[in-house]
């Protein structure tokens, strides 16, 4: 009975509300099921395709899976040690 | 040549096997000639649920294994002549059967059959593997609960993954009460969760505690809801366009008056 006052004076927000936010959340992290070994490739690769340009502190280098709310954002973060000259041609 | 569904979950306990038995018993009724596949070895209960487990001679495994022949190992359903079950093996594990086997079991046994219905094991392991590799269909099946709507996205993945046919959503023991209530995530929400094709939806019934106390599939009972529900989607699997099941009618004391007097929705 309280649960239900409590509800219509909209204190407390309903279960299945609450479930589907969950599962909301939980389903965006599922999802994007980027094992650590696939991260460890994306991570080699480019590593490769920067290291054509620029000079990077391989121990620096970080590429993270970001999550908020129901969006995904992939964050690296690449010290970069020297700039390259462009090689002439290019 | 027959067809080959899985029936599948993710979370165990959800009712893959009541389905199976349900979906199995109403295709027989209607006159199809079906085949019940037990593909959860070492934990097999499809028998138990059929009415069937006193009559098993030869298993799943034997029949692979080239120790049994498939229509030795079939076993006659005692309420329809063209129902069989193929029961799983119970002192074997997942192992014992590859997924190339159980694709050649299946694609002979639809020479057979007009539906070969595959109860697959809980899980996404071999098991589950086994059991999705000859299926032309799958059909998942999910309660309106977190825990089975999450491992039912992980299933629809794997399957989706795989580039079988899309799968479809069978909702089971939903309780309309509760989802007036606002206690539970009703039919829209799971789709809109999900985003699959929904075949049916099977409220939460105490009938099928019982039939499956007596080994007699709901749909042999005309007063149980929950059977009633799994003829419709036996309908519709067959390609009919039937209505959904009307959940919201009224239940308990004053719901039977109301119905009495005539005054329903």
């Amino acid at each position: 009975m309280f649960d239900l006052l409590a509800r219509v004076f909209g204190r407390e927000e309903s279960s299945k509300t609450v479930a589907k936010e969950r599962l909301r959340l939980v389903l965006v992290h599922d999802r994007t099921s980027l094992s650590p070994e696939t991260l460890e490739h994306l991570k080699d690769d480019l590593l490769k395709v920067i290291s054509e340009y620029l000079e990077i502190d391989d121990h620096g280098f970080r590429v993270d899976v970001a999550r908020q709310d129901d969006s995904m954002a992939l964050v690296a973060n690449i010290p970069v040690k020297w700039v390259k000259r462009p090689t002439p041609g290019n | 040549m027959g067809e080959a569904i899985v029936i599948t979950s993710g979370k165990g306990g959800v009712g893959k096997t009541t389905t199976t038995a349900n979906l199995g018993a109403a295709l027989a009724q209607v006159g199809m000639k079906v085949a019940l596949v037990d593909a959860d070895i070492g934990l097999r209960n499809l028998d138990v649920v059929m009415g069937l487990e006193n009559r098993i001679v030869y298993d799943l495994v034997d029949v692979v294994e080239g120790f049994a022949k498939l229509k030795n190992a079939l076993i006659k359903d005692k309420r329809f002549e063209n129902l069989y079950l193929l029961p799983a093996a119970q002192t074997r594990d997942k192992t014992a059967v590859s997924p190339e086997q159980m694709q050649d079991l299946v694609l002979k046994m639809k020479e057979d059959f007009d539906y070969v219905l595959i109860d697959s094991p809980a899980g996404i392991e071999q098991g589950f593997r086994n059991a999705v590799a000859g299926a032309d269909r799958a059909l998942v099946v999910a309660t309106p609960e977190v825990s089975s709507v999450r491992d039912a996205d992980r299933i629809i993945g794997l399957l989706e993954a795989q580039e079988k046919h899309k799968p479809s959503l069978i909702i089971n023991r939903i309780r309309p009460n509760m989802v007036r209530r606002g206690d539970m995530m009703d039919i829209d929400d799971m789709i809109e969760i999900l985003a699959i094709e929904l075949l049916g939806v099977v409220p939460e019934d105490e009938t099928i505690v019982v039939s499956t106390n007596r080994g007699e599939p709901a749909v042999l009972n005309p007063q149980s809801r929950a059977g009633e529900a799994y003829r419709n989607i036996t309908r519709r699997l067959m390609g009919e366009d039937v209505p959904l099941f009307k959940l919201e009618e009224e239940s308990g004391f004053f719901g039977r008056i109301r119905k009495l007097m005539g005054l329903r929705g």
